[in-house]
């Protein structure tokens, strides 16, 4: 087990809290909010403008942060945008690639995707007459990839999947799924949504295969307000910019205009600086214990979660997901009893207990799993054997009072 | 921190009043909110200006399920001026339902954030549907 509640401020704040909600949102180490308040208290200023010392230095540490971002998925620095979230990375690609989709072309999802990676899809395919394709789960919530061969066709322009489920917790074999897509059609644009995926498992975009991928600084342990999106050089020479504005062009007259090269091109107005800039000490954070280590102390717990859990409720409670632990992350979603989700996390939070109920921004799921909602328990670095000893007396609590 | 699921919330939410299908009704709807999956369906007989009759079926929360139970009691039979305003227009009659949040949470006797008051507000939405 890894002692790293200590690393996190909030639990000095709140000695009670047993936070089980890093799917929604990762809680910050002290790394990290000390650097904020330390950029607004030494360098604040905007970036890439002026000419003056404290901007050159806001400049220099926002592009460090960009280069940092590149070191930690193996890219380069001038492949990696800045932008809000996962969400505006994703609807940006499916706003610049939407330009090149014609009716008739196809466009492949799967049904575990979270609504930012399910509904551009879905709007922009309607939008263009194309088809959207959804691939489907099998029993243990994995990834039915029998029918790929049939799915992918030269008519198929864009594969858009989740590298982990926000719900299941399934990890997804991308990097196999990806080579059989090239190998049936290499002109396929391949984008992977890595917002759960990110910070519990070790990304390398030039063995994983994928033309574009994107994920957010608040699930890994960085601040809110900064997403990702990486893309390889020549796909993003080749798109379109998305918002115009300043800072992303080269020159300005009357009747045009020309843009700056990627990333910047995608980089219109002022970007999240403070974050940006911060987002890079989250980064050391988790390369300071390591992935191996989050892997392994990740993996104890859930296991320790799954059979607890089972032992304590028996058939009472429904986990969702496959029980193998090496193909699943901290994330455990379940439906216990007939408690309907919005009770048992509310009863859970009497005792300080932080669980998320719901859909998870994932309707089409829940629609195939045939549940209207689900409460979601989602574990990381700084939970322990003790807190789930705490959510089994929680729902324990759930039972006396609802029974 | 005292818990929200009081004694009498928890009866209305075990033994929901009014539950069940009527028969003879003369005014029906479904109401439901997609985040949570709760469904309400109501049920009225509407005669001589008073729900002579109401029921209602569906799943939910304790919230929602107390609520419309404790709702559907305080309503029943009570002449429809006491709890609506009467709205003549082009010789149309409906009624608009003069309830509000306040009165649903005091009915409660609970304090709940933003998310909860959704499923608490769910069966007046019902009632304001059927009425209008
Ligand atoms: C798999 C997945 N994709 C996308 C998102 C959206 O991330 P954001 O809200 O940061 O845009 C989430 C966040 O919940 C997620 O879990």
């Amino acid at each position: 087990m890894l002692p790293i509640k200590q690393d996190f401020p909030i639990f000095k704040n709140n000695p009670d809290l047993i936070y089980l909600d890093s799917a929604a949102t990762s809680l910050k180490p002290k790394s990290v909010i000390d650097a904020l308040c330390m950029y607004y208290e030494k360098y604040s200023a905007n970036v890439g403008r002026a000419i003056y010392k404290l901007s050159q230095d806001a400049t220099q540490a926002y592009e460090d942060s960009r280069s940092a971002v590149a070191e930690f998925i193996s890219a380069d620095p001038d492949e990696i945008v800045f932008t809000r979230n996962t969400t505006e990375s994703l609807n940006l690609l499916a706003y610049t690639l939407g330009k090149n989709i014609k009716p008739g072309d196809k466009i492949v999802t799967s049904i575990m995707e979270h609504h930012s990676n399910f509904v551009p899809w879905q709007q922009l395919a309607k939008q263009k007459k194309a088809q959207l394709n959804i691939i489907d789960i099998d029993d243990e919530g994995r990834l039915d990839l029998s029918n790929l061969q049939k799915l992918i066709t030269q008519k198929t322009k864009i594969v858009t999947l989740t590298y982990v489920s926000n719900v299941l917790g399934t990890i997804n074999p991308i990097a196999s799924i990806i080579k059989k897509i090239k190998q049936i059609n290499p002109k396929t644009t391949i984008i992977i949504d890595a917002a759960q995926a990110v910070s519990h498992i070790p990304i390398n975009v030039k063995r994983l295969g994928a033309d574009f991928i994107a994920f957010s600084a608040h699930k890994m342990f960085g601040p809110t307000g900064v997403g990702i999106l990486w893309g390889k050089k020549e796909k993003l020479i080749n798109l379109p910019p998305y918002l115009f504005g300043g800072e992303m062009i080269e020159e300005v007259n009357i009747k045009n205009t020309t843009f700056k090269d990627p990333p910047y091109k995608f980089e219109a107005g002022t970007p999240s600086i403070t974050e940006i800039i911060v987002f890079k000490q989250a980064l050391s954070y988790i390369q300071k214990i390591g992935f191996e280590n989050i892997q392994k102390h990740e993996q104890q717990v859930i296991e320790y979660a799954l059979h607890t859990l089972q032992k304590e409720f028996k058939n009472n409670i429904k986990i969702l997901g496959t029980k193998n632990i090496k193909q699943r992350i901290g994330v455990l979603t379940f439906s216990f009893a007939h408690y309907h989700p919005h009770d048992i996390s509310q009863i859970l939070d009497e005792d300080h207990i932080c669980v998320r109920s719901g859909h998870h921004c994932a309707m089409p799921l829940h629609t195939r799993l045939k549940l209207p909602a689900s409460t979601r328990a989602s574990f990381h670095i700084y939970n322990s054997y003790e807190d789930v000893d705490k959510l089994v007396a929680g729902l324990k609590k759930v039972e006396k009072i609802l029974q | 921190m005292s818990s929200i699921y009081h004694d009498i919330l928890l009866d209305h939410y075990k033994n929901p009043r009014n539950f069940g299908n009527l028969k003879n009704a003369n005014k029906k709807t479904t109401i439901s909110n997609p985040v949570c999956g709760d469904k309400i369906n109501m049920m009225i007989r509407l005669k001589g200006g008073k729900i002579k009759d109401i029921k209602f079926s569906g799943q939910g929360c304790v919230i929602s399920t107390a609520s419309t139970s404790l709702l559907t009691e305080y309503i029943k039979n009570k002449p429809l001026t006491t709890f609506c305003k009467k709205v003549v227009r082009d010789k149309k009659t409906s009624y608009m339902v003069t309830l509000d949040k306040d009165f649903i949470l005091e009915l409660l006797n609970i304090h709940i954030g933003p998310v909860r008051l959704k499923c608490a507000l769910l069966p007046l939405e019902a009632l304001k549907k059927l009425l209008k």
